[in-house]
């Protein structure tokens, strides 16, 4: 493990019951990397972001964070470990019951004894640095959907934190806010020097702004590389998933009986009545 | 039909097993609650806060309430009396009907319905919107940071809200058998402070509410908690809080009854 | 810490509740009658005591000035031992006398104490010699026919 190294996935499996999520997953992420983690819905990306963060606990193999297995920690010591993390959720999750401003001093109030007029001066630059000092006493409720990711993102990087996750963080966007806020996790990565995940299958946009790509498909690896490497990749997964082609490997028609089987279409083509 | 048997036992056997096992999370649920309460004694501006949404703002259903639960009481109980000529004693009626009964059972009643279902509902939108997996996330325990000081908030409200509930009652049948009717007003306080006694009558109903509040707001933060993370799931929740602990406070009443009054008076 | 609206809404709140809670306990449990002073105990042989239950009050010209704590029945005098705690404040002399009487008609049943010209008073744990039986309908009518029985001779 190279000292640059922030996370190591190693031989991980997961499965709830006896359906199998991931299997076998490897990984390896830097410092100051951005990192897609992609595939279609359903295909366990969320959980690997669950598991990273210790919300769940790993079949076998582990998650090295920061030189720590995960989930072999104890409360204290995964509660501490999370304060080197953040985590962007992919409606925002903010608390709805707390104003834009009190949102983002959220962590800084709960784990630090910081005087307030400090907390308020941090939290305004937070929010300065997606851009929404001016929007600090609003409610959640009152923001848009790219505005509460924004302000999502604020309150991730309120302790600044090792590693950000991002689950989604481009769905159900305008093209505006999607490219605010694919600059946003590249810049906030640069300046912080933290590392990023993103999960998504928004392929477009994550390929401007990453370093380096995973596909999940059923649960393994299915291809890693570069933005260049994945554009110019020849296999079929994942040049249909880059170009959004409708068959391929992963198959428009979910696993069915023939269409004449099922229509009572006798072998000629001609109903049986 | 054998196999129709079969199956309808099998469902009420399941059906039990289900129930048996709720039960078992609802009660570690509540240890949790307990253990993880240190927050909420240590930082009481957030009990304080949830004080606001749990008694301030059922104040004013109680207070109706109570006022008319009151003059109904008075008027019915003065209606009965009187046939026997000890109208009088209509104060008497009044007061220990909402001291040792109505106030608390019916302030607990209106309380699981007016707060218990906003607890559910809050802490189950939350859940719903990643709030509290947020919060995990962010090394900040949900059920010391949130659940706690709500179910703290309601243990207190409770016991004040009854008592106000009472006071209120009172008041009412002073108001329609005093003032309307003409009962005389010495004999009316007289009569009730002759038969209400503090340690029995008072004290008991205090100790009833303490226990109303507990339960009620149990099983609200334990139903808001455990709601699936939909929009049916967070309705389907808020019901049952509300038919539960309507059940469970008047459970509860016929035991706690039981045990206080046995063999006294 | 800030201070804000919510704040004070809660401690109206809190001490609306109090409030309740002090009516309750002063104005319709009447707490300060017995339990904020000290209090002496006194018992009393009552041959019948009618309907009177544990927590009666004891009255002396119609003031409260204790109440029944206890009733046993002795099985060497075959009549009920009432147990009274009365308030220190009041001192009642040794030939105190003690009746069992009836609010109204179908009120409840008290003990009426009426003072004596003793010098003694009465003191913690002392026994009251004169009692007087509560009045039970059945032997009130009895004696009235009895009387007119005997009058009509």
């Amino acid at each position: 493990m190279s000292p640059k190294t922030l996370i190591e996935v190693n031989d991980l499996n997961f499965s709830y019951g006896t359906r199998a999520i991931l299997k076998g997953i490897d990984m390896s992420m830097s410092r100051g990397q951005v990192i897609a983690i992609m595939g279609g819905s359903g295909s366990g990306k969320t959980t690997l972001l669950r598991l990273i963060s210790g919300t769940l606990r790993p079949t076998s193999g582990h998650v090295r964070f920061a030189g720590e297995v995960v989930h072999e920690l104890d409360r204290d010591a995964l509660f501490s470990l999370r304060r080197k993390m953040g985590m962007l959720f992919q409606f925002g999750a903010l608390f709805t019951d707390l104003s834009v401003f009190d949102n983002v001093a959220f962590q800084m109030r709960e784990h630090t004894a910081l005087p307030e007029s400090m907390i308020r001066d941090l939290v305004l630059m937070k929010l300065h640095a997606v851009g929404l000092r001016g929007a600090q006493h609003l409610m959640p409720a009152e923001l848009s959907g790219g505005m509460a990711r924004r302000v999502a993102l604020a309150r991730s990087i309120a302790l600044d934190p090792m590693l950000i996750m991002y689950d989604e963080p481009f769905t159900g966007l305008d093209p505006i806010s999607l490219t605010v806020i694919g600059n946003l996790i590249r810049r906030l990565t640069d300046v912080l020097g933290m590392t990023s995940i993103v999960v998504t299958h928004d392929v477009q946009e994550s390929l401007k702004i990453v370093d380096y790509v995973y596909f999940i498909a059923d649960g393994v690896i299915a291809a890693e590389g570069t933005p260049q490497q994945v554009r110019d990749s020849v296999a079929p997964f994942v040049h249909q998933f880059v170009h959004g082609e409708e068959d391929g490997p992963v198959p428009f028609h979910y696993p069915a009986p023939t269409y004449q089987q099922d229509l009572d279409l006798d072998p000629k083509g001609m109903p049986v009545v | 039909m054998f196999k129709r048997i079969v199956s309808g036992i099998r469902s009420i056997g399941h059906r039990v097993i289900e129930s048996i096992w709720r039960l078992g999370l609802a009660s570690r649920f509540f240890m949790l609650v307990l253990l993880k309460s240190g927050t909420s004694f240590r930082r009481f501006g957030l009990v304080v806060r949830e004080l606001y949404y749990s008694g301030v703002l059922s104040l004013i259903i109680i207070v109706v309430s109570g006022l008319f639960v009151g003059m109904v009481l008075g008027l019915q109980g003065y209606e009965t009396l009187q046939k026997y000529g000890s109208e009088s004693a209509v104060g008497t009626l009044v007061a220990l009907s909402l001291v040792r009964e109505l106030g608390p059972v019916v302030a607990a009643l209106l309380f699981a319905s007016r707060a218990g279902s906003a607890i559910t509902a809050e802490i189950g939108l939350m859940k719903a919107t990643e709030q509290l997996e947020a919060m995990a996330l962010m090394a900040v325990d949900p059920i010391a940071r949130i659940v706690a000081p709500r179910f703290w908030a309601g243990v207190i409200s409770m016991p004040l809200l009854a008592a106000i509930f009472s006071v209120m009652g009172i008041y009412g049948g002073h108001l329609v058998t005093v003032i309307f009717i003409g009962v005389d007003e010495g004999s009316y306080w007289s009569q009730m402070q002759s038969a209400v006694d503090f340690r029995f009558d008072i004290l008991n109903g205090f100790i009833k509410s303490c226990f109303f509040g507990v339960a009620v707001t149990a099983i609200a933060v334990f139903e808001g908690y455990n709601a699936p993370p939909t929009a049916e799931g967070v309705s389907g929740a808020t019901t049952r809080t509300v038919v539960t602990s309507s059940l469970v406070i008047l459970g509860l009443d016929f035991i706690l009854t039981a045990f206080m009054f046995r063999g006294v008076s | 810490m800030q201070r804000t609206a919510l704040d004070f809404w809660v401690g109206l709140f809190v001490l609306i509740g109090i409030a309740a809670t002090m009516i309750l306990s002063m104005k319709v449990g009447n707490l300060n009658v017995y339990n904020t002073s000290q209090n002496y105990v006194l018992t009393g042989h009552f041959e019948n005591i009618g309907g009177l239950k544990v927590r009666a009050p004891v009255k002396s010209a119609g003031v409260v000035v204790g109440r029944v704590t206890d009733i046993q029945f002795s099985t060497q005098t075959y009549d009920a031992v009432v147990t009274m705690s009365l308030d220190s404040r009041f001192p009642f002399p040794k030939d105190t006398f003690a009746s069992i009487l009836t609010a109204g008609l179908l009120g409840e049943q008290y003990i009426g104490l009426a003072a004596g010209g003793d010098e003694a008073m009465l003191k913690d744990g002392d026994k009251l010699m004169k009692t007087n039986s509560a009045m039970v309908l059945e032997e009130l009518i009895g004696r009235f026919l009895f009387d007119k029985a005997s009058q009509s001779d």
